[in-house]
């Protein structure tokens, strides 16, 4: 079989070759290159899946199943019957609501502490042990705190996925920051910008690539923090609904959830990096 | 009529402990419009020289006077070339030299005079054609030439320029020499450039300005160049005021004042 398809592909080029430039077909070789692959190891992975679930005593429902129990919940995303009782549509917002919140805050709070810790020497010393540590703490940690601080489990949520984005990005902005050559604060210097001046139209854009490392980072952490968070504090959101359906013993909408989930995350790692590809108009590495 | 003076400056840098002096007592008066070059084995303290006059570093002893009040820091009227172009990569061409035109005269134009002069020191340098490119689109002799543009369009009284070319290939050189001189004979700038090319100081200068090696360098001699302007560089060549100050500054800085064989 092998064989048969190069000799197949020999015999398409040739005469392309001979008449015009192959733009469109090359093109559409290297996206096929692209999705072809992870298409069969998919396919792969469903099957093995499929095979191994299917033997009586198994733990997992084989995917053909999942499909048909969580048929509901697949199809009706939007349905709302009032209280928790709403489709994943519903839920998946609620968290995404949550994680803009909270990493909109830690995007501002953390570039402006980034900034000062990478501009003054002082503020570095001081601050940067403490961060070190803090930053290690893991999210659902200071759940617990927060309960007790705020009373409420929405401005609570919001805090932890706060606190676990903050972090990488004070450390990539203020190594950004830190990084930015002594020749644009030379021009600045001639020029006379004033400090609001100098930090938006110098650091900044300077350090924008590193930003937006950090952001990367943190809004993925986010969306992994927020799913575990709501799973504690209950109300609408994707972690709530996933916890819900383990205690109805739902597994195959707990399995759907997942592939959300993930789906979700990738899409929100992506949109950041395209994000920062265009604001750095193409000059950072994400 | 003395424009920019140099008082007694002195310089000394303190690293782990140890503190060297890299100038000493360099004294220097120069003449409004004139165009100065400053010479010198790498490393005796000619972009130190520079960065004082620019207000970038602060002379440990004496001080800058321009039109009689003393520098302290830096300031749109010592605009710097510097050595390295220095170009905001995320702008475009025509905006970094924007940058300095709205900042620098803002209260002096208008937003529409404004556009005009960018767009007129971008034609002076001949980048109109490049102005919408981003700097690493361009090649390392159009930096230079948008870099001049960016300092140029500061209005300065004093335009200071390390090494402006030194990274340029010999041919590129040679035509940004001769836009300068050209934009020079125009515009009358006051100018100081750092240089160790002898053809471009001779070229280019009225007085070049020769350093000792450092520690504590100074200015070892100055020596005039009385050659009528426009210059042209054909005609030179063979002109004995030229080849006499070019054999003056090759003795100075190979012969009295050779480097020390270690640093080369
Ligand atoms: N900020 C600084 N701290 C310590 N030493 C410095 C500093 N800047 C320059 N120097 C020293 O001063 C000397 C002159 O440097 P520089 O002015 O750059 O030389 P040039 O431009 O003539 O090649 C060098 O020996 C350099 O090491
Ligand atoms: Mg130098």
């Amino acid at each position: 079989m092998a064989l048969g398809t190069t000799l197949g592909r020999v015999a398409a080029v040739k005469p392309e070759g001979a008449r015009r430039p192959l733009v469109t077909r090359a093109a559409l070789k290297g996206l096929a290159l692209r999705i072809v692959p992870p298409l069969v190891v998919l396919a792969v992975f469903l099957l093995l899946w499929e095979v191994l679930c299917q033997r009586p005593g198994a733990g997992l429902p084989p995917p053909s199943r999942v499909v048909t129990e969580a048929w509901d919940i697949i199809a009706h995303p939007f349905y709302d019957n009032g209280g928790t009782d709403k489709g994943l549509f519903w839920h998946i917002s609620a968290s995404l609501q949550r994680v803009a919140l909270g990493f909109t805050l830690a995007v501002i709070a953390g570039v402006m502490l980034g900034t000062l810790v990478g501009q003054s020497e002082w503020a570095m010393r001081g601050l940067d042990p403490i961060f070190q540590v803090l930053r290690t703490i893991p999210p659902l940690a200071w759940l617990p705190l927060s309960l007790a601080a705020f009373r409420d489990g929405q401005p609570s949520a919001i805090f932890v996925i706060f606190i676990t984005s903050i972090w990488p990005i004070i450390i990539n902005t203020a190594v950004g920051i830190r990084n930015i050559p002594q020749d644009y604060r030379n021009v600045a210097a001639v020029l006379r910008l004033n400090a609001f001046e100098f930090f938006a139209k110098v650091m900044l854009p300077s350090a924008a690539p590193y930003i937006f490392t950090g952001l990367r980072i943190g809004v993925g952490l986010s969306w992994l923090a927020i799913v575990a968070a709501e799973m504690l504090i209950g109300g609408v959101g994707i972690g709530f609904f996933i916890w819900d359906a383990w205690n109805s013993s739902h597994i195959s909408e707990i399995i759907v959830a997942l592939v959300y989930v993930g789906v979700i995350g990738f899409v929100l790692d992506r949109l950041v990096a395209g994000l920062g590809h265009l604001v750095t108009r193409g000059t950072a590495t994400a | 009529m003395t424009h920019l003076s140099l008082e007694q400056v002195g310089i000394s840098f303190t690293r782990a402990g140890r503190t060297t002096e890299v100038l000493r007592d360099v004294d220097l008066k120069i003449d409004k419009g004139e165009f100065v070059s400053l010479i010198g084995h790498s490393g005796c303290g000619k972009s130190t020289v520079l960065n004082i006059v620019a207000g970038l570093l602060k002379a440990s002893t004496g001080g800058v006077l321009l039109d009689g009040k003393e520098v302290n820091s830096p300031g749109p009227e010592r605009a710097v070339v510097f050595q390295n172009h220095s170009l905001l990569p995320w702008l475009t061409v025509r905006e970094n030299v924007a940058l300095a035109v709205d900042k620098v005269l803002r209260s002096k134009k208008s937003r529409a005079e404004r556009r005009e002069w960018i767009e007129h020191n971008l034609a002076l340098v001949n980048m109109t054609h490049a102005a919408e490119k981003r700097p690493h689109e361009i090649s390392g002799g159009m930096k230079q030439r948008v870099g001049i543009a960016r300092a140029l369009a500061m209005e300065p009284k004093v335009l200071l320029m390390d090494e402006p070319f030194g990274a340029l290939d010999a041919l590129t050189r040679a035509h940004l020499q001769d836009q300068l001189m050209e934009i020079h004979l125009r515009l009358k700038n006051t100018v100081i450039m750092i240089t160790h090319d002898v053809d471009e100081a001779v070229l280019l200068s009225d007085r070049i300005v020769m350093m000792t090696n450092g520690p504590s360098a100074t200015i070892g001699e100055v020596l005039s160049v009385p050659l009528a302007r426009p210059r042209k560089r054909l005609e030179l060549v063979e002109d004995p005021t030229y080849t006499h100050a070019r054999a003056e500054v090759l003795e100075f800085l190979y012969a009295r004042h050779a480097k020390p064989a270690i640093a080369a």
